[in-house]
């Protein structure tokens, strides 16, 4: 268990140094970013004045190894279009967005463990079938479209509810819906396939012949372990969410989150902006992927009490 | 006035009718079994026996099978109709009054659970003890089956313990509510034979300590006669035969248990003779294997393999016995480097193959051929019979595409199919048919030799007969050379010209089968030999009586 928990935080850095790079590079190719932020009439002194204060003439080499100091000291540098720190430009997104990535991560989780239990207890009748069925499409609508056609019913139809911004429970309730559609169908998919793996197996027969009641069986021995294996995939889920989901959702709904501000900076070639928060959501993600391997080590004892 | 009275059955099961789906399995089944008895329910696969054990507890339902008539009643006194049941009243049956132990320890027991809770499920369901109460109950059940430290058991995971003590666990738990009718089915099939001698004279034991009634499944005459009072012979679903233990032994009235008897292997039923002097095909010196260690590894390497030479001679069969884990598999694939031995010789016809680059070893390949122990699992399931069997003689280059099939016929006849089933898929076919289309792969190429490791283990004794009669007639006809892997001593006997017997992963002792079960020398094949069940005869359990004479 311990060297298995040692090797989790060992592998987290290596993976964010690696991304740390790759976001500079990647950000380097998009293009000069004063063509774009300063607009016409700049005379060529101008240009040159600025190009200087942002370190943007030196060699690539030079204003990477600048950009690895800043990030070792906390230095992340300003805004270019805000003229803020982006560590607070990037800080006041955080929140929002991890609303809502709470609130779909809980919807799935509440909605998918018990369709996926349905589906495999029943997968004979006609629940099961409703519940693959449901999968299917909610796998085959991406979340715009989702997004969409409730804006069109909930909002521009019946008026219940808004469209724009996090102010109240009820501007939640479109946007978590959204992200979580395909999170839900994947996780119901996934959860009924692993339970009837389970369900098949020789120590369910065991829990039954010991005189277990049915809800005891599914639930403790199967859902038990079953869970091991779906709380790897649900980690690797919320930890797409984070990376890429967002961004659709917190758009079309105008979310303040990290999504919306990705976006922007890269339209508008923010650099620094774009960095932080690129980095920023890795750092989420990898700490998601680092806490999976520790729920799925204590959930599986013989991972937890391995000695390799 | 005096009469004799015969207590009631505990368990009396009346013209039992099983199906799955549309097939009836079982047809009319009916036995009982009194207070402190032991019966024993044996036959070969698919003769519904196992069908018949899950019926009593109702659990068949749950494998997809039907009760469609019958009865199965509980109890001396006031017996309860089991098929009739709700199932509120069914769950207090399993595990309270009827427990039963499966085949597979290793996969039995819940893998995420701790053993104490695992067993604290049962009493708490049928005891109403709950947290220091069932733990010191769960200790206690775990003593009685002889675990050493039952307590720190309790906070273990089943990964934690070996095969023989997942069982132990299993039997303590179905006991520990001290059921009336205890079901085993095929509790020792997947365990060694010390293993297997020491859980039935466990079993055995508490059946006396506790007085219940033992309904043991199994397709081992052996261990039918270490345990068993009485007998019920099944095939295809119906009762061959039913009588005492010592009465079907000698003197079987049906022809079928007969050929049972004769198809089951016993120990001293004589060997072939050793080949006087045969050319060596096979010539391995000092072979040792390790697995682990390493520059990062934090233990150091297991030697699985530990300075091992053997010879084996053209025609002849080298049967090698051990426990499972003491590296005979290893072994076998160290030969045929499938893993890469770390020291050693291995020489094959003349050739040492142990050096060649993987290019230079393919043709060498050829000669050396492999059959597995799990039929069902050693073919690939979506390719069809001709092609599966017709495959290494693809790779090597030994026939043309357009010739296969012509190959695929000849070899299925070798082997006793018939040459039609060659379009077929290997799910179309029992363990035995999946065995000989191994047989046949195996023989594609013309191998100088073939290594059989536990090939005839998974399968009841009539077709493991079968398959060794195969590989004895395939030897006669073409000289072939037989490593005969095993943990079951007797089929060893009935195939080896020589036997070598291996011990945590070094050869013990090592000459002509004879010798070394007539007269072993090495401690550990004096363990192994008699732990071997043995029927007929003296060794026969002596049947504690049941029947009483009482004064009304």
């Amino acid at each position: 268990m311990i060297a298995y928990l040692v090797k989790i935080p060992v592998k987290a850095m290596v993976t964010l140094f690696a991304i740390v790079t790759v976001t500079f590079v990647a950000t380097r190719l998009s293009g000069n970013p004063i063509d774009t932020f300063l607009g016409d009439g700049l005379t060529a002194e101008g240009r040159e004045e600025l190009i200087r204060y942002f370190q943007l003439d030196g060699t690539l080499l030079q204003q990477y190894l600048a950009f690895l100091r800043g990030v070792l000291s906390g230095e992340f540098g300003l805004s270019f279009i805000d003229r803020r720190p982006v560590t607070e430009v990037v800080a006041e997104r955080l929140r929002p967005s991890a609303q809502l990535l709470l609130a779909s991560v809980a919807l799935t989780v509440v909605v998918s463990l018990p369709l996926g239990v349905l589906g495999a207890v029943y997968r004979k009748s006609w629940v099961g079938s409703a519940v693959m069925m449901l999968a299917f499409a909610g796998y085959a609508v991406p979340s715009f479209v989702l997004a969409i056609v409730m804006i069109l019913i909930f909002s521009y139809w019946l008026n219940w509810l808004p469209v724009v911004g996090n102010g109240s429970f009820l501007h939640f309730i479109m946007p978590t819906i959204a992200m979580s559609g395909v999170l839900i169908a994947a996780l119901t998919r996934f959860t009924r396939n692993a339970m009837l793996d389970v369900l098949g197996q020789d120590f369910i027969r065991t829990a039954r012949a010991k005189g277990l009641s049915e809800a005891r069986v599914v639930l403790r021995h199967g859902l038990g372990n079953a869970g091991v294996t779906v709380i790897s995939v649900i980690g690797l889920q919320i930890a797409g969410l984070a990376a890429a989901g967002s961004v659709v959702v917190e758009s079309i709904f105008s979310w303040p989150g990290i999504g919306q501000l990705l976006v922007n900076a890269a339209i508008m070639r923010d650099y620094p902006t774009l960095q932080f928060g690129v980095i920023a959501v890795a750092v989420a993600v990898v700490v998601i992927n680092a806490l999976t391997d520790v729920a799925y080590a204590l959930a599986d004892p013989r991972i937890r009490l391995s000695s390799a | 006035m005096i009469a004799f009275a015969v207590p009631a059955p505990v368990l009396s099961v009346r013209d039992l009718r099983i199906a799955f789906g549309d097939v009836e399995a079982v047809h009319g089944l009916s036995f009982d079994i009194h207070r402190g008895e032991t019966l024993a329910l044996v036959g070969e696969s698919g003769s519904g026996k196992s069908a018949t054990a899950l019926s009593i507890l109702r659990l068949v339902e749950r494998e997809g099978g039907r009760i469609i008539g019958g009865s199965v009643r509980l109890g001396e006194t006031d017996p309860l109709e089991v098929t009739r049941l709700a199932s509120a009243a069914l769950r207090d049956l399993r595990g309270g009054r009827i427990a039963m132990i499966f085949q597979e320890p290793m996969t039995s027991l819940n893998p995420v659970m701790t053993i104490g809770a695992q067993m604290g499920e049962t009493l708490a369901l049928h005891r109403g003890l709950r947290g220091g109460a069932a733990r010191e109950a769960a200790r206690a059940a775990l003593d009685r089956v002889k675990i050493p430290e039952p307590e720190r058991r309790l906070d273990q995971y089943p990964h934690e313990l070996s095969g023989g003590l997942r069982q132990r666990v299993m039997i303590a738990m179905a006991l520990s509510c001290e059921p009336e009718v205890l079901i085993a089915d095929e509790p020792t099939t997947a365990l060694d034979v010390t293993t297997q001698a020491e859980i039935l004279k466990l079993i055995a034991g508490l059946q006396r300590e506790l007085g219940m009634a033992v309904l043991f499944i199994t397709h081992d005459l052996g261990v039918i006669s270490e345990i068993a009072d009485r007998v019920v012979v099944m095939k295809n679903g119906e009762k061959i035969e039913e009588g005492r233990t010592s009465e079907i032994f000698s003197a079987p009235r049906a022809a079928y248990t007969a050929e049972l008897m004769a198809a089951s292997p016993r120990l001293g039923e004589g060997a072939p003779a050793p080949l006087t002097a045969p050319a060596p095909v096979l010539k391995v010196t000092g072979l040792t294997t390790r697995f682990g260690g390493g520059m990062f590894a934090r233990h150091a390497a297991t030697v699985a393999v530990n300075d091992v030479s053997i010879v084996l001679g053209r025609g002849e069969t080298l049967g090698l016995v051990g426990e499972s884990g003491c590296g005979k598999s290893t072994l076998a694939r160290s030969i045929m480097r499938l893993v890469e031995p770390a020291a050693g010789e291995v020489e094959l016809l003349g050739t040492r193959i142990d050096t060649l680059a993987p290019s230079a070893l393919k043709p060498h390949r050829a000669r050396m051929q492999m059959v597995f122990q799990d039929p069902y699992a050693s073919l690939n399931p979506r390719m069809s019979v001709r092609d599966a069997v017709t495959e290494p003689a693809i790779l090597h280059g030994i026939v043309t595409p357009r010739d296969r099939s012509e190959l695929a016929a000849r070899l299925l006849e070798r082997v006793g199919l018939p040459a039609e089933v060659a379009e077929r898929y290997p799910h179309q076919f029992s363990g035995g048919q999946r065995q000989r289309i191994c047989i046949a792969r195996a023989l594609s190429v013309r191998p100088q030799i073939i290594v059989a490791d536990e090939a005839v283990s998974a399968l009841d004794v009539s077709n493991a007969r079968r398959i060794t009669d195969l590989m004895a007639e395939i030897q006669r006809r073409d000289a072939v050379s037989f490593l005969f892997i095993s943990h079951d001593i007797a089929v060893v006997e009935r195939v080896s010209h020589r036997i070598a017997v291996m011990h945590q992963g070094k050869i013990v002792e090592t000459g002509p089968t004879e010798t070394v079960l007539r007269n072993p020398q090495h401690p550990y094949t004096k363990r192994l030999i008699a732990a071997v069940p043995r029927f007929g005869g003296s060794g026969d359990r002596q049947p504690e009586p049941f029947v009483q004479v009482e004064l009304a």
